[in-house]
């Protein structure tokens, strides 16, 4: 057995996405002497970035003064904001709620925002990797985070070294700054091994569930924001639909199902193509084409939730930390000022991660938070009851004396007649595509076969006996990519996982009710490969 | 032995194609694009025939826009010893590409040229041929295995009957099938190696070549859709539509 590899950095950041790239753009402003990388998983910059997005622009503003005469490639500013509660064949038009305002904010693709920031990282020094993913944490004697393991390339489905294996090397520095997104694979491992969530609530996740569409000439409002709620959701559900006029007749669009929902027979994919068929939207969509899909976690949990982002050797930004405003429906600012809250405070104390946490916890990125705090878990509630806290905790900016808890995503699933259903009235689906499968090609998802599963069931043989009857297997439902499957052969009846499908949206992960579940990188570059999302 | 090998970026193969709405091309902004996997075949070969020692020094070809370095430095962290970037804002039909290498034979003088048997954009399969013809040398196309021993490389090519074995003398021109080989994974540290290796950029202009792009490209178009399916119920209603159809 050969010496495994080594590369020494001052800084690794694990993820290209906002946050990541913002801290290492940030740190090398102010201490240029500094060695710092970023590896990202995806095959190139942004192809595994995916949100709405519309982006409040101050924090660009402070990251990259005079950003705004080299725009990103898509960046449209937000022109006017429409609210609609739908219901199956019509809807009504609300009231805009404040934090939904967005005068002032642009709508981008994340994804192309994140290929347009990378090389600007590059110019600085910092070295970028696409195609190489963080497959574990390594320690040093002490106990602290040392670095990351690349995963190896050229491994079997059995595990045998293929002809061109090539073992991937230990990245060591004196700083792991962990930039994965929501529910990070390497940041799950570290909350638990140094306890971050001790005194915080689980975090919660939604799931988003995205398409960009070309439309024939003509419909399109470039700048226009259009959110709603109801249909096709029941009360009981808390889920939406975003839908963002682009420029070149573009519409980017999506649904967003929170996952604490508590149907097992509840299909978030489903939910988004029933809405797409609406009325107000299908006549938009008509005689158009997809040009790329796919579907992400969303973090939620916010300020009850967010687990200590500090620890020896390492520390959380963006997402993976939890910093998304769910009223606001945005992170990307949130990602961006974490990122370069992370990189000041190391350039002022020689890297070391101690303060961190205070330091993030006493900024404008965790005041936003505690204000908004009680909005989303008071959907547990239903709809009505969630509008009215929402307009209340409005009205008197989060002053409320509590602080409303949050479970975990997994427990608040209902076994399979324990309670009435909702009724879903849903419609003939018209427009494409007509299954997971069909749209699982719109990501250009690609693994390579011969490699090992990287979703890790702990124990299958409760997937045809407890958990079939218990729940039905809601995996082959919350999936939005048909990854997860109950064949019935020769073998008998058993759960088949179709790892090549996967895009990467961790749902699996959060959602299994029994836990046994765990989502780890496949060979990098591996994933899917999107467009503009 | 020098081996030079050209190493063409191309919209990566993942990359679901989309025909800009005017029909005047391919949309390739905010697409991934990648080396031409035949041309990461090529390089491979190269790099192990200099592995065996056959071969000293292993030379990549790019003709493309200035951003085309990044691209170059894929081809150097695999392995290649250097780079040579020929500036073109434009994309060059294959007879201008052929020239264009003629060009640098005749300053680098290899021993062996190795190119993709196409490239998957345009999927042209004419460089390597019209290489050949101007260098006045033996092509050796669509290998599949190749082996030299005394200044003669004898090929394994990929032919509709099967497989075809030829012996040609060097230098000669090569192009690669998919079964030749499996080019090798990039490594972290290659990556960071590749940075000071050499890239010598030349302006198309100052190659002194004369323009073989002769075709005119009038549209684009993405394949007619297939029209929605019929479900039947039996063979009896089956046997019936094809039968209105008049296809029975």
């Amino acid at each position: 057995m050969t010496e495994r590899e080594t590369m020494e950095y001052d800084v690794i950041v694990v993820g290209a996405g906002p946050s990541g790239l913002s801290f290492a753009i940030r740190l090398k402003q102010l201490k240029p002497e500094l060695t710092v990388c970023v590896i990202e998983k995806a095959s190139t910059i942004g192809a595994q970035i995916l949100s709405g997005a519309v982006i409040e622009p101050q924090p660009l503003d402070a990251l990259l003064p005079g950003w705004r005469e080299n725009p990103p490639p898509i960046c449209v500013p937000a022109t006017e904001d429409e609210f609609w509660l739908l219901n199956k064949t019509g809807g009504r038009k609300l009231p805009v709620p404040p934090g939904m305002n967005n005068h002032g904010n642009l709508i981008v693709s994340l994804g192309a925002l994140c290929a347009w920031l990378a090389p600007q990282a590059e110019a600085l020094g910092v070295d970028v990797f696409p195609g190489f993913a963080a497959a574990d944490t390594i320690f040093n004697d002490d106990g602290s985070v040392a670095g990351v393991r690349i995963g190896d390339m050229g491994v079997a489905k059995d595990g045998a070294h293929k002809p061109g294996y090539t073992q991937g090397i230990d990245i060591k520095a004196k700083v792991t700054v962990l930039a994965e997104g929501a529910r990070g694979s390497l940041t799950k491992q570290l909350i638990k091994r140094f306890a971050l969530d001790a005194t915080s609530d689980p975090q919660a996740y939604s799931i988003g569930i995205k398409e960009l569409w070309q439309v024939p000439a003509g419909r399109v409002t470039p700048g226009k924001i259009v959110h709603s709620f109801g249909w096709p959701a029941d009360n009981h559900t808390y889920a939406g639909s975003f839908l963002y006029h682009l420029d070149k007749d573009r519409i980017a669009l999506g649904y967003v199902s929170g996952l604490d929902y508590s149907d097992p027979n509840y299909q978030p994919w489903e939910a988004f193509q029933q809405w797409k068929n609406h009325p107000m939207i299908k006549s938009l969509l008509e005689g158009g084409t997809i040009v790329s899909a796919g579907a992400r976690a969303i973090v939620t949990g916010g300020y009850q939730s967010l687990p200590k982002v500090e620890m020896p050797g390492a520390l959380l930004i963006g997402d993976t930390a939890g910093l998304l405003n769910v009223p606001k429906i945005k992170g990307t600012h949130q990602a961006i000022k974490s990122g370069m809250l992370a990189a000041e405070h190391l350039a002022a104390n020689e890297l070391n991660p101690a303060g961190f946490d205070s330091k993030l916890r006493g900024s404008e990125v965790m005041a936003e938070l505690k204000q908004v705090r009680n909005i989303k878990p008071a959907f547990k509630k239903g709809l009505w009851f969630g509008l009215l806290n929402a307009a209340w905790e409005t009205l008197t900016k989060g002053k409320s004396p509590w602080t409303l808890k949050n479970k975990a995503d997994w427990s608040s699933l209902h076994k399979l007649g324990q309670q009435e259903e909702p009724k879903r009235d849903y419609v003939q689906r018209e427009l494409p595509p007509r299954d997971r499968l069909a749209g699982v090609y719109f990501a250009a998802t690609e693994h390579d076969e011969d490699q090992p599963i990287h979703l890790h069931v702990a124990d299958t043989s409760v997937c045809v006996t407890k958990c079939a009857q218990e729940y039905g297997n809601p995996c082959t439902r919350f999936c939005p990519a048909s990854v997860y499957e109950i064949v019935n052969d020769e073998a008998g009846k058993r759960l088949q996982i179709n790892a090549a499908n996967c895009v990467h949206c961790k749902t699996c992960d959060i959602k299994d009710p029994y836990q046994i579940i765990n989502w780890v990188t496949p060979e990098g570059g591996s994933g899917p490969n999107y467009q503009n999302l | 032995m020098k081996i030079l090998v050209g190493y063409k970026r191309v919209v990566d193969y993942n990359v679901r194609i989309q025909v800009k709405p005017d029909g005047t091309g391919v949309v390739t902004d905010g697409v991934k694009l990648s080396a031409n996997p035949f041309d990461d075949i090529a390089l491979e070969e190269a790099l192990r025939l200099r592995e065996k020692g056959i071969a000293e020094e292993v030379v990549v070809v790019g003709i493309g826009p200035a951003d085309l370095t990044a691209h170059l430095r894929n081809g150097l962290a695999m392995g290649a010893n250097r780079a040579i970037h020929v500036v073109s804002g434009d994309a060059v039909q294959p007879l201008t590409a052929a020239r264009i290498l003629l060009k640098l034979i005749e300053k680098e003088q290899p021993g062996l040229v190795i190119l993709g048997k196409q490239a998957i954009d345009d999927d042209a399969n004419q460089t390597g041929q019209m290489l050949a013809a101007l260098w006045d040398r033996p092509q050796a196309t669509f290998a599949s295995k190749v082996e030299i021993a005394n200044d003669k490389v004898t090929v394994t090519r990929e032919v509709d009957a099967g497989l075809e074995v030829i012996e040609a003398d060097l230098p000669a021109v090569i192009t690669t099938d998919l079964r030749l080989n499996e080019p090798r994974f990039i490594k972290l540290p290659d990556i960071m190696k590749a940075k000071s290796k050499p890239i010598d950029t030349i302006e198309l202009a100052a190659l002194g070549v004369d323009s073989g792009d002769h075709l005119k490209t009038s549209h684009y178009a993405a394949p007619a859709k297939r029209s929605k399916g019929v479900m039947v119920k039996d063979a009896a209603e089956l046997v019936a539509a094809l039968k209105q159809k008049g296809l029975l």
